[in-house]
């Protein structure tokens, strides 16, 4: 017990309170703050009396990208799962496959498809950072390739745990395939789905190692995702930490509306 | 009615050969998807042993010539654009690989070693000896799995640094620290579980409380303790961020910090050696999935499930 605490006090609580105070200070190092008020939150918006939309464009190219991966992660993680507790041939062996990717890290995964994307869009005298979509679309595709294996994983045992009895009485009713799809497999799934959909939903959200080691917030910041705007502008001008961590608990509590939404949502469930 | 019977398996074998063909043709379709899965590896794997040139003037050919032009020549082409071992060895040196897999080791596995002690038998302790402070305790570690990395990153760092914590054997602190939350939830969970009646047993035998937990409740907790040593292992072996900021990078480089270095301090990338880092970083982890792969798919669902 006492280990724990102490460590959880040096690697979390004191970080995690100090960081709050020192996001209305103005500092360099930790020692060395001056209080300024809530002058740190003003200028991510607008600096010397100009607005200023980067963090707001982060925030917008991050809702988005969540979005788009959640819904293709989520589709295509659900597809393979029906198709692969049809009890086929080689179940193992895809399972095994599809789930690998999630295993490497981000950073060894990103420079693998830097090099097969640079390899493909060079023929088209491109590279990813060419215009934020490219890098936006390389993006996704990577993080679809790391995740949907472990999606698939989860999808897999929820539709294992469905009860064979029910989809059996909807047979006898008649239901075909379709019609059993809508009205067994998915509503039994809606904690599994819930699962999932939050999941990607904050791994989208907090992405960081690939976006750092793919495409490094170029061309000239326009692929900054959250975790990686906040990043640069604390370490990348001295001045400016203090924004940085005001951007960091702005982070922090969309990242927590997040995740209490979802507790919500899954204890209304459980009730229902 | 015998006709009938004979119908209805008549139809019956029809449903089932449609069926087979049906999952035939499903196996066909996914093997090739599961090829086209893994064939980024497939590819960093060939490209490690090509020459650098030819890295991305023929990213996915193994030859310098197209088999059209003859047997011959393609397998000419083949010795022209085979550099050997010399990318590996390139790596090797470039970016002091051995030292980094072994820092990530060690890292790695002192840090697992230590959450899983400390926070079983603090999630015991909450469990058992329920009172403000643990309930507080306990509530924040709820909190921290919330918390992204970015929040705390700069001050953690910081007094990581105050604290000489920038080292292998310092860093598991930190990751005890952050990586508590997690840990501790599932721990508890599993403890509430666990009778009362065991543990007053093993008391009333003379046992002493830590005989008592390292003998009787560890044991039981096994399939928690499984779980809970997967998901963080994968975290910590993977994890970026939290090593850059605290280690001192030009001392210890974890395998991640010296991928992304070999970037860096070059400004060009060397994709030959490149290439044959990022094999030698993936090899580890495919031989560990090959035998861990139950626990690390059970580990996997257990965490969905309850984070």
């Amino acid at each position: 017990m006492l280990p724990t605490s102490i460590a959880f006090v040096i690697g979390f609580i004191i970080p995690f309170f100090y960081g709050i105070f020192l996001s209305f200070c103005k500092f360099t190092t930790v020692a060395d703050w001056k209080w300024v008020g809530f002058k740190n939150y003003g200028r991510i918006f607008v600096v010397n009396g100009k607005l200023d939309t980067t963090f707001l464009h982060s925030l917008w190219y991050t809702s988005l990208f969540t979005v788009v991966t959640v819904v293709i992660i989520n589709l295509a993680a659900f597809g393979i799962a029906m198709v692969l507790t049809k009890g086929i041939r080689g179940t193992n062996i895809f399972r095994t496959a599809f789930f690998l990717p999630n295993l490497i890290g981000g950073i060894v995964l990103s420079y693998i498809w830097m090099m097969i994307f640079n390899a493909v869009l060079a023929k088209h005298h491109m590279t990813i950072t060419t215009s934020q979509w490219s890098a936006f679309w390389s993006l996704v595709i990577v993080v679809c390739w790391q995740q949907i294996g472990y999606m698939m994983v989860i999808y897999i045992a929820g539709i294992q745990n469905i009860s064979p009895d029910l989809i059996e009485a909807a047979k006898i009713d008649g239901a075909d395939g379709k019609q059993l799809l809508k009205y067994v497999t998915v509503p039994m799934l809606a904690p599994t789905i819930t699962i999932c959909t939050f999941l990607t939903l904050t791994n989208g959200f907090k992405l960081f190692d690939q976006n750092l080691a793919l495409t490094g917030g170029n061309p000239n910041h326009l692929s900054e995702l959250l975790a990686l705007n906040i990043y640069d502008t604390m370490y990348g001008t001295t001045g400016w930490q203090g924004v940085g961590q005001a951007k960091a608990v702005i982070f922090f509590i969309l990242v927590g509306l997040i995740s209490v939404i979802q507790n919500k949502i899954s204890r209304s469930r459980e009730v229902a | 009615m015998a006709k009938n019977k004979k119908l209805n398996k008549a139809a019956q074998d029809v449903s089932a050969v449609r069926r087979s063909k049906h999952s035939t043709l499903l196996t066909v379709i996914f093997s090739i998807i599961s090829l086209i899965w893994i064939y980024p590896l497939i590819v960093v794997t060939l490209n490690s042993f090509k020459k650098k040139a030819f890295i991305f003037k023929n990213p996915f050919g193994i030859s310098r010539f197209p088999l059209t032009e003859g047997f011959d020549k393609w397998k000419k082409g083949i010795d022209q654009v085979f550099f050997g071992v010399r990318n590996y060895v390139n790596a090797w040196n470039k970016t002091g690989f051995p030292k980094a897999f072994c820092f990530s080791l060690f890292i790695t596995v002192g840090s697992v070693i230590a959450i899983i002690i400390c926070t079983s038998m603090a999630a015991w302790y909450i469990v058992r000896v329920k009172n403000k402070f643990t309930t507080l305790f306990y509530i924040l570690c709820l909190f921290s799995m919330v918390v992204p990395f970015q929040m705390v990153m700069f001050t953690l760092s910081k007094f990581a640094n105050i604290l000489h914590l920038g080292n292998p054997l310092g860093i598991i602190v930190v990751y005890l620290g952050f990586g508590a939350g997690l840990a501790v939830f599932m721990f508890t969970g599993f403890v509430k579980s666990i009778s009362l009646e065991i543990e007053e047993a093993a008391m009333i035998d003379g046992c002493t409380p830590v005989q008592t937990f390292f003998k009787v409740v560890l044991p039981i907790m096994k399939p928690t303790v499984m779980t809970v040593t997967i998901l963080e292992a994968m975290w910590v072996w993977n994890d970026y961020l939290l090593p850059a900021l605290v280690l001192n990078i030009n001392k210890y480089k974890t395998i991640p910090i010296a991928v992304q270095y070999l970037k860096q301090s070059h400004g060009n990338i060397d994709w030959g050696a490149m290439m044959a880092v990022l094999v030698m970083a993936i090899v580890p982890i495919v031989i560990f999935y090959a035998f861990a792969q139950k626990y690390i798919i059970e580990g996997v669902l257990a965490g969905a499930v309850k984070g």
